[in-house]
């Protein structure tokens, strides 16, 4: 069986796009990493690509407000292809970084379902002013028949790093924030070790409803603040040095990674 | 014909949502002990300069600079205020020179749009409200809103200036005609900061050649000969109590690693950092430098450019090394001293600690450097000048640690243009600060832009893969001038400064050539792959162009639009340099153990005190702001234990991902031991970096250090017989434990001058140790994992209080500095190494500062365990009756270790042979109880309560 391609986006200021090809070509995928520059130039390329991912880093600097920069080059550039790229059920994920550009060019949350590009959230200056790197617990929100593609398996609640400045979620009104829980877009909420609702600084940065991570309608286009990459094995979890030391092999990231690739198999 | 024009968009958070930004400067306001502010609003300006018509602002407003959900905008007018409330309204612009990131992206995005402009301004805007005199807002600006450094208060409209174009005009300096008497005058009047004897050199030099230097030619030997580059001081002639001793450092730090011989030391002192194997594939190199005299005049931008510095370093070490950690050490003034107290012409503390974190923040995380080891210390001599140690580690491969300039090589440029910022860094680091160097020296200080050096880092990476280019360096203090200079020592070079691209018009060809502007790096490239390698950067629209290329004739010649500049021959301009002579001078203290107090009977609140202390409380405020898992190679990270705040003693990083092999990384540094003896505090450096290596289970026979140094005026004596003892005990004590000096680097003239009085830091000697770990399996942390577990102390505890946390709290300055015994030492460590990699101990904690009492319960409070401790059980070197003493001395070469009870029997027989005390059990309650050797409870605290002790100081004074 071929391999699943998946291209992750690179552009000035990534900067978690080997880690992130890393976690994909151990869960089974073929990365590749394209800068956004060679892609603009060739942009049929995308169709030969299974998989989107957007990772972390600082594009263009976060100038202006973070992955508003990249995210107003793929409108600009890139919009029809993405689009074209979602329709015919290529999956998308942003992680940090991706997730703000994603947010920001209006391809998630996309309650309606349509790809209209309408902005309805976005992520803001956390409550604390700063960044903050900090490992936090997230609650899976959906399972059953809504459950995204990308958290097929993963257990209810999970260990994994947040490293950002902006990254409260707020959504535009009251009737997306009950659209994103109606519709199970909500994937994944901050919590403490127990899966219950821990307030600051287990919710790092204020977003509402301690929402982490969003889908769009469908399941297929994820984006979350926290890193699964940073816990693709059981070494980059700090829990292991307390946990007698069991060697394990998988972190529980890596399950993310593997649901988009088996997805195509 | 259209017309250029200004239209400007203002930017705020709409009312319903919270402002951080906002809310922050009204607490900062507050700190400063004004009253009367109601709230702060904080307005983004951004001047849109260029053709364009107000619908396409609008959408430029609308699309991009506003955010649609939290904030909006008003385009071509001001928001205005709100009802009749009493308001002030301060907006900050940088000043003209200054590199603002955001215009450039900003004008990107707006292309992406479709739109084109000339430019785009950015400005800062608060509006106060409240009852405030135009005075305070004033000082509220001065103090907390901008630098004038950089910065500067808008004052009406801002004139749009056309910066004249320059006109070439060849200048000379008479130096022929200048009396022997009036060369230091010369030389201090062109900020170029050489002695006397160098300038009759450089004169004499000129006689010979029959004429006088130019500008270009007498700014480039300044920046060569500087005390930065050229280390003249530790590398010169140092009579030192009689004894002359020629060349310190390749007598001592040298020595010792040319001694050792590792064979797993690969370039050592030679390259822009020391090289170490790592594996197969693989060399490490690791590099510190520090960036201290712009930090304290921009503290954001000085610690920023400081990690951009050091990752050059880092980029340009053999064919260039990809970075993959960072670690920052910092030394501060209090950051609770009342503003009454700072001299003029100094930040306060506070302000300075704020900018260096944020700086090093902004840099490292944006390049996606994980930030992983640090340590802050706190002294009020540090507070006119603050010392910023920025670290690099990197990764290349084994067979790109070797550069070859040839003649005929290209000489290209590349990364970000030219400016007049930064000119005379290399000289002005050399010179003491005074409350008038913000004015002198602002064009010494600059703004980073990491984006453009991480574009950098991406594309050279891959022409280094298809070995495009033979050589690199990176432009670092004294710009091209020490790049070129350096490169092309044994060839010649020319260059033709017109060619190097700058950032705005006006500058004189011997600032572009000494300009420090940053994120930029120099290659030298054979013609036939210049256009393979010019295709990669344009590819990601990294700037680079030929500016020259080497030649063979031995000289340096410079060429601005045709004008010769400079033709200095090569030999001059490296060797030429007089060897600098001083003395030093150095009196043995006079430190006696008496302690002139009796110990309280019950010391809990003496730990309390020492755990809430500046240099021992929590770094976390700090640590969690840096990004310590980016590219996914943390392992053992800066914060542990059950709630992750815990201090890690060393951190461990896997750069080669899949692989189970890691880098270690730890420092040591303590200048209250330098007040009493730099020996000693250099022999407690290098005993503590090692003891953090060995307490996660690194091994020290891997292990290798760095020195950087950071004194006072060696001019005087006394300092600089200081710093030949600190060398002294790095040979000494690297000797006997094996451990190489890598790479090092040096910055004296620490003093501030407050006009009344010079104020010197104290002697400050960082170690870093830098180890290779085989199996990152097999690592621990510091926190107590289990009741039930035994807990081991290893090592003598003496009576060594001089320079302690316990001393210092109680006003006492005197007492015996900690000594070391090195072989006792190398011992203890070996042991230690063997039963933690045979798996006998669950955890280790070094003993620092604040002693046992401090590891216990830092130990503890990280686990979430309590224990009962016996203090008779603690081996003890002399006579020893106190109970604080055993507690706060701060004795060097001890650990505590926690051993799970079935491994009692193999733990004690592998670290058989060295002092070894079972002091205590972990227990399930949350108690640290101490029993005294008169079996009184000399300590009884809660964790909760010392964790919040240790936890509150920074937090409280920043904030959160």
């Amino acid at each position: 069986m071929a391999s699943v391609r998946a291209l992750i986006l690179r552009t000035a200021g990534t900067n978690c796009d080997m880690e992130t090809g890393h976690a994909f070509a151990l869960a089974g995928a073929k990365p590749e990493l394209i800068h956004i520059n060679a892609l603009i130039k060739e942009k049929s390329v995308l169709r030969e690509f299974r998989i989107l991912a957007l990772p972390g880093g600082f594009s263009y600097g976060d100038d202006i407000a973070s992955g508003k920069i990249l995210a107003n080059e793929l409108v600009n550039t890139l919009r029809d292809e993405i689009r074209d790229f979602v329709r015919r059920g290529g999956l998308v994920i942003g992680i940090c970084n991706g997730f703000q550009v994603l947010v920001k060019m209006g391809l998630l949350p996309d309650t309606s379902g349509n790809i209209s590009g309408e902005v309805e959230a976005t992520l803001a200056l956390n409550d604390s002013g700063r960044f903050e790197s900090r490992w936090v617990y997230l609650k899976k929100c959906v399972k059953g028949k809504k459950e995204c593609v990308w958290t097929k398996g993963l257990p209810d609640v999970i260990h994994i790093p947040v490293a950002h400045g902006e990254g409260k979620f707020i959504p535009r009104d009251r009737k997306v924030l009950s659209d994103l829980n109606d519709n199970g877009q909500i994937v994944f909420r901050y919590v403490d070790k127990s899966g219950a609702e821990g307030g600051y600084p287990h919710n790092p940065n204020g977003s509402i409803e301690d929402i982490a991570g969003v889908s769009d309608p469908g399941g297929k286009i994820l984006g979350l603040m926290p890193h699964p990459e940073r816990n693709f094995t059981f070494l980059q979890d700090p829990n292991w040095f307390r946990s007698q030391k069991i060697i394990k092999d998988a972190g529980v990231g890596l399950q993310i990674f593997k649901n988009g690739v088996n997805f195509f198999k | 014909m259209k017309v250029a024009r200004d239209m400007k968009i203002e930017v705020r958070t709409r009312s319903e949502f919270y402002d951080s930004v906002s809310t922050k400067v009204k607490k900062d306001i507050a700190d400063l002990g004004i009253k009367g502010v109601k709230r702060v609003e904080y307005i983004d300006v951004y001047t849109l300069r260029g053709d364009i018509r107000d619908n396409d602002a609008i959408k430029i407003a609308s699309d991009l600079l506003a955010d649609k959900i939290s904030q909006e905008f008003v385009a071509g007018k001001c928001f205005s205020s709100k009802g009749k409330e009493k308001h002030h309204v301060v907006e900050i612009a940088y000043n003209p020179g200054v590199m603002d990131p955001v215009e450039e992206s900003a004008l990107k995005a707006v292309r992406d749009m479709g739109f084109v402009l000339d430019e785009i301004k950015t400005t800062k805007k608060y509006v106060i409200y409240g009852d405030v005199a135009t005075s305070v807002i004033r000082d509220i600006a001065d103090r907390i809103l901008y630098n004038k450094v950089i910065q500067h208060m808008v004052k009406g409209e801002e004139e749009h200036k056309n910066v004249p174009e320059y006109k070439f005009v060849y200048k000379e300096v008479d130096i022929l005609n200048t009396p022997k008497d009036e060369l230091r005058k010369l030389s201090l009047d062109r900020q170029l900061y050489l002695s006397a004897v160098e300038m009759e050199s450089i004169q004499e030099h000129f006689r010979h050649l029959g004429r006088n230097p130019s500008d270009c030619e007498l700014e480039t030997l300044a920046q060569t000969w500087s005390e930065h580059c050229k280390h003249k001081t530790l590398m010169g002639i140092v009579e030192y109590n009689g004894l002359i001793i020629d060349n310190l450092l390749k007598e001592t730090i040298m020595r010792v690693t040319r001694e050792l011989d590792k064979p797993w030391c690969v370039s050592v002192f030679v390259d822009n950092a020391g090289v170490i194997k790592y594996d197969k594939e693989n060399n490490i190199c690791f590099k510190v430098e520090t960036h201290n005299h712009p930090s304290a005049l921009e503290p954001y931008g000085g610690a920023e450019t400081g990690v951009g510095g050091v990752l050059r370093d880092i980029m340009g070490t053999g064919l260039g090394a990809k970075p993959i950690a960072n670690t920052d050490v910092f030394c501060f003034g209090l950051p609770d001293a009342p503003a009454s107290s700072i001299a003029k012409g100094a930040l306060h503390p506070k302000r300075v600690m704020k900018g260096v974190v944020s700086g090093v923040r902004d840099y490292g995380n944006k390049m996606g450097i994980p930030t992983v080891n640090g340590s802050v210390c706190f002294d009020e001599r540090y507070t006119g000048n603050p010392l910023v140690f920025c670290g690099s580690i990197g990764i290349m491969p084994v067979d790109a640690c070797e550069k070859q300039v040839d003649p005929g090589d290209l000489i290209v440029a590349v990364g970000g243009r030219t400016g007049r910022d930064g000119i005379h860094g290399a000289t002005f680091s050399s010179a003491e600060l005074t409350s008038s160097s913000e004015v002198i020296s602002s064009t010494a200080v600059q703004i980073g832009n990491p984006i453009t050096e991480k574009k950098i880092l991406d594309t050279l990476l891959v022409a280094r893969d298809k070995r495009l280019y033979g050589a690199i360096t990176d432009c670092g203090a004294g710009g091209f001038s020490s790049a070129v200079g350096e490169m092309g020592e044994e060839t010649g070079a020319v260059v033709y400064l017109e060619k190097i691209p700058l950032k705005y018009k006006g500058l004189e060809p011997w600032e572009i050539w000494i300009s420090e502007a940053q994120e930029r790096m120099v290659i030298s490239v054979k013609s036939v792959n210049k256009d393979e390698l010019f295709a990669i950067f344009e590819s990601e629209g990294v700037e680079a162009v030929v500016i020259g290329e080497f030649t063979g004739d031995k000289q340096l010649r410079l060429y601005y639009e045709g004008n010769k500049v400079a033709d200095i021959d090569m030999r001059f301009l490296h060797k030429g340099l007089p060897k600098t002579v001083r003395k030093a001078v150095w009196k043995a203290p006079d430190e006696n153990g008496i302690l002139s107090f009796r110990g309280k009977k019950d010391l809990t609140n003496d730990l309390l005190k020492i755990l809430s202390s500046w240099n021992v409380c929590s770094k976390e405020w700090i640590i969690r702001q840096y990004d310590h898992e980016v590219q996914g190679g943390s392992i053992l990270k800066p914060l542990v234990g059950a709630e992750n705040d815990g201090p890690s003693d060393a951190s461990v990083i896997r750069p080669v991902l899949g692989s189970y092999r890691g880098v270690a990384v730890s420092n040591g540094i303590n200048p209250n031991y330098g007040d009493i003896d730099p020996y000693w505090m250099a022999a407690s450096a290098i005993d503590e970096a090692l003891r953090q290596i060995t307490a996660v289970g690194g091994d020290i026979e891997k292990t290798a250090l760095l020195d950087n140094f950071c004194w006072g005026n060696t001019e005087k004596p006394e300092q600089l017989g200081g710093a030949v003892r600190a060398a002294q005990a790095c040979y000494d004590m690297a000797k006997v434990f094996g451990t190489p000096f890598i790479s090092g680097k040096d910055s004296l003239n620490n003093e501030f001058n407050t006009g009344k009085k010079v104020i010197s830091i104290p002697p400050t000697l960082l170690i870093s140790a830098i180890a290779v770990v085989d199996d990152i399996r097999k690592l621990i942390s510091m926190d107590a994992k289990a009741p039930g577990d035994l807990l081991y102390i290893v090592g003598e505890t003496a009576n060594e209080l001089g320079g302690s946390r316990y001393l210092l709290s109680k006003g006492v300055k005197s007492g015996i500095v900690p000594r070391v015994d090195p072989e006792m030492s190398l011992s203890i460590m070996r042991k230690v190494t063997q039963a933690i990699a045979r798996g006998y101990v669950r955890a280790a904690h070094d003993l620092s500062e604040g002693g046992l009492a401090v590891a216990l319960a830092e130990t503890l409070f990280a686990g979430g365990f309590g224990a009962r401790i016996d203090l008779k059980k603690v081996p003890l070197s002399g006579d020893i009756e106190r109970d604080d003493v055993i507690l706060f001395s701060e004795s060097n070469s001890r650990f505590i270790l926690e051993v799970p009870a079935v491994k009692r029997n193999d733990f004690e027989r592998t670290i058989s042979g060295i002092p070894l005390g079972m002091i205590g059990r972990v227990a399930s309650s949350p108690w640290l109880v101490v029993k005294g050797i008169k079996g009184d409870t000399a300590i009884k605290a809660d964790l909760a309560r010392m964790k919040k002790e240790w936890q509150k100081p920074i937090k409280e004074v920043m904030h959160g």
